[in-house]
């Protein structure tokens, strides 16, 4: 391996505190928010993602749907720093390289990401947790110091009301419905002022109105910034999409509309040979 | 954290129920002990002995360096099994002005050698004991050498994303290298004695009454410093943070947390308490030597902390005050049972006490205070 590949999780050690984790604007100007290109993962000879390349557009909403093994998850691993790719390139906007970031870097320069598992913060109120994911300096020194401003606070309130937690915000994350937790990931997400949201399988588990309700927010949020959805519900996906990308074996299989790619063979064989 | 809508360091303190009761006994001690101590004639039946006054300062020594490890346990997660090397390391670095306070009164009178190295045929003072004579330098080193240790070892160790069971471990072998390094004559630590047969503090003989309640209270103060910064950490946003790290690592990270230096930070804060504690400690129990880097010690400081109720910082002060007044009573009384009762009042808390003896009573009380 080469010594910069080596050193990268340590770069941001060298740089001075004030300045830690200030990574380069987003300029996506060119319409295109996320490019990934020809990106190989493999797992021990398993090919987990086979020269993946995928381009998501500025205030897209793009659904990705594939069978089990297909490679979502670990193509929203490469994106946001926890798997390092064997081959291939990723970047967010023309200028920034997501393989030479960590983790909490390019969660600060703009990726949020939404588990697929809600992992809210179960001892800390949902105000608290929303606190916790708002954007801005994060080092250790500063948080110390920290004090919630007018706008910050009111800010958090905003958020409270478009997830619909307003009614919940003193009560600890744990107590709250299954439902519940994953709309305040949702708003956990937007307090980092993200450009880009990965949602991994938002309505697993859901109930058809908190679904709908889900297909609500996530529709509202698009526009504004780009959202990739991680779905196997196909209804789902249905209610939401423009495009869809179908990956199968770690590669992208098809691309297009619903119907297109509903109608596709390919799509088709790979689905019903499941 | 229900506190939080109110602001300021003063709400914080008051915030918490446990918190006024925990200022509430340590002022009554702080009034009380030297009272009972020097105003009250020896014969009477309230009357407290030299030897009570110095064992209760022990305690709160204890106290504080059992918040110190409630800080990083109970709120970051980190479940450090050597935290008693801080706490000798402080205590070691009081003990060298101690032993440079003696001068030429040591038994072969060498104006600046201690004792030990004259018995060991040295001729100079090696470089690491100069600057020790001088007390602010001393106490530079109090915070300092523990500080730099925990630093150095946190660096390394969270960095490498060491984290649970594995990063006991080796926190209990940083503790036994200490141990053994202590051990060494070499060292020039006074080997297996350590240090001890002090003689004066600041210039004043730490064998008067008078001292004895100085330091005291020195001890009571030091305690309630260290519970208020530890408090006010615990409700800043920087202590949501580590609460979170706590609770889902991975998590706290995924939202731009740089989780390393957190922790980095808080532990090595941790040890600088535990080294003022060591400090505080060593001039009442006059010596420090090797043992206080058994890794048992350091044990017993998860113990209380669990006893007490971790997550609290009052039920850690709580825990190591009643675990070491059992083990003052039992080490007179039964000394060879002490450690199989240590072990049994673990294993009992564990299972019948999950949440220490706060979280028991919290639960009586049927609400949260």
């Amino acid at each position: 391996m080469k010594a910069a590949a080596l050193a990268a999780p340590y770069t941001h050690l060298l740089r001075r505190r004030g300045s830690a984790l200030k990574a380069e604007e987003l300029d996506a100007s060119h319409g295109t928010i996320l490019y990934l290109e020809d990106i190989t993962v493999s797992f021990d000879g398993f090919k987990a993602l086979n020269a993946l390349t995928l381009y998501v557009d500025v205030g897209e909403l793009r659904c990705i749907i594939g069978p089990n093994g297909a490679g979502k998850t670990t193509m929203m691993d490469v994106i946001t720093g926890k798997t390092r790719p064997d081959a291939g390139s990723a970047w967010f906007g023309l200028t920034i390289d997501l393989l030479t970031l960590s983790e909490p870097e390019i969660a600060q320069a703009g990726i949020g990401r939404k588990f697929q598992r809600p992992t809210v913060f179960p001892n800390h109120s949902v105000f608290e947790n929303l606190e916790l994911a708002m954007a801005g300096d994060k080092s250790p020194w500063r948080i110390l110091m920290a004090r919630l401003s007018p706008a910050q606070r009111e800010e958090i309130e905003r958020t409270l009301e478009l997830v619909g937690l307003k009614d919940c915000r003193d009560l600890p994350a744990g107590s709250l419905s299954h439902g519940q937790k994953q709309w305040l990931e949702i708003g956990m997400l937007l307090m980092q002022r993200p450009q880009l949201l990965l949602v991994d399988e938002p309505v697993a588990g859901m109930t058809p109105q908190e679904t709908e309700r889900t297909a609500e927010l996530l529709l509202s949020l698009a526009g504004e910034r780009s959202v990739v959805v991680v779905e196997h519900d196909m209804d789902f996906v249905r209610s939401i999409a423009r495009t869809v990308t179908v990956l199968h074996e770690g590669s992208v299989l098809a691309e297009g509309s619903i119907d297109q790619v509903q109608n596709d063979p390919r799509v088709v064989e790979v689905y019903l040979g499941e | 954290m229900a506190a939080m809508a109110k602001s300021g360091p003063v709400a914080v303190l008051a915030g918490d129920l446990g918190g006024r009761l925990f200022y509430a006994v340590l002022l009554a001690a702080a009034v009380l002990v030297p009272l009972l101590n020097l105003a009250v004639p020896e014969g009477s039946l309230l009357h407290l002995s030299g030897f009570s006054v110095t064992l209760i300062g022990k305690y709160m020594t204890y106290a504080l360096l059992a918040i110190a490890v409630d800080l990083i346990w109970g709120y970051c997660g980190i479940l450090s099994l050597g935290h008693a090397a801080f706490f000798a390391l402080g205590g070691y670095a009081m003990g060298m002005y101690l032993m440079r306070q003696i001068g030429s009164r040591g038994v072969y009178g060498d104006p600046l050698l201690p004792d030990f190295m004259v018995f060991l045929n040295w001729k100079a003072l090696p470089w690491y004991w100069h600057g020790f004579e001088s007390f602010p330098f001393a106490m530079l080193m109090v915070v300092l050498a523990p500080g730099l240790l925990a630093f150095a070892f946190g660096w390394f160790a969270f960095r490498s994303r060491v984290t649970g069971v594995y990063l006991s471990i080796i926190t209990q072998a940083l503790t036994y290298a200490l141990l053994l390094a202590f051990f060494r004559n070499e060292m020039g630590f006074g080997g297996n004695n350590g240090l001890t047969d002090f003689k004066d503090l600041l210039g004043a003989d730490l064998h008067r009454p008078a001292v004895r309640i100085a330091l005291f209270l020195a001890s009571a103060v030091a305690l309630g410093l260290g519970y208020a910064a530890c408090r006010l950490i615990a409700a800043s946003r920087f202590g949501r943070v580590v609460q979170a790290i706590r609770d889902a690592e991975s998590r706290t990270r995924f939202i731009g947390y740089r989780v390393e230096s957190y922790k980095l930070w808080l532990f090595a804060f941790s040890a600088v308490l535990a080294g003022i504690a060591g400090a505080l400690y060593v001039p009442q129990v006059g010596i420090i030597n090797p043992s206080e880097f058994s890794p048992i010690n350091s044990i017993e400081v998860v113990i209380w902390v669990a006893v007490g109720g971790r997550n609290t910082l009052y039920g850690a002060a709580l825990g190591a005050v009643l675990v070491n007044f059992a083990k003052s009573w039992f080490t007179a009384a039964l000394p060879e049972v002490w450690l199989y009762a240590l072990g049994a009042l673990f294993v009992l808390v564990t299972i019948f006490l999950p949440q220490g003896i706060v979280g028991f009573v919290r639960q009586r009380l049927g609400g949260k205070s």
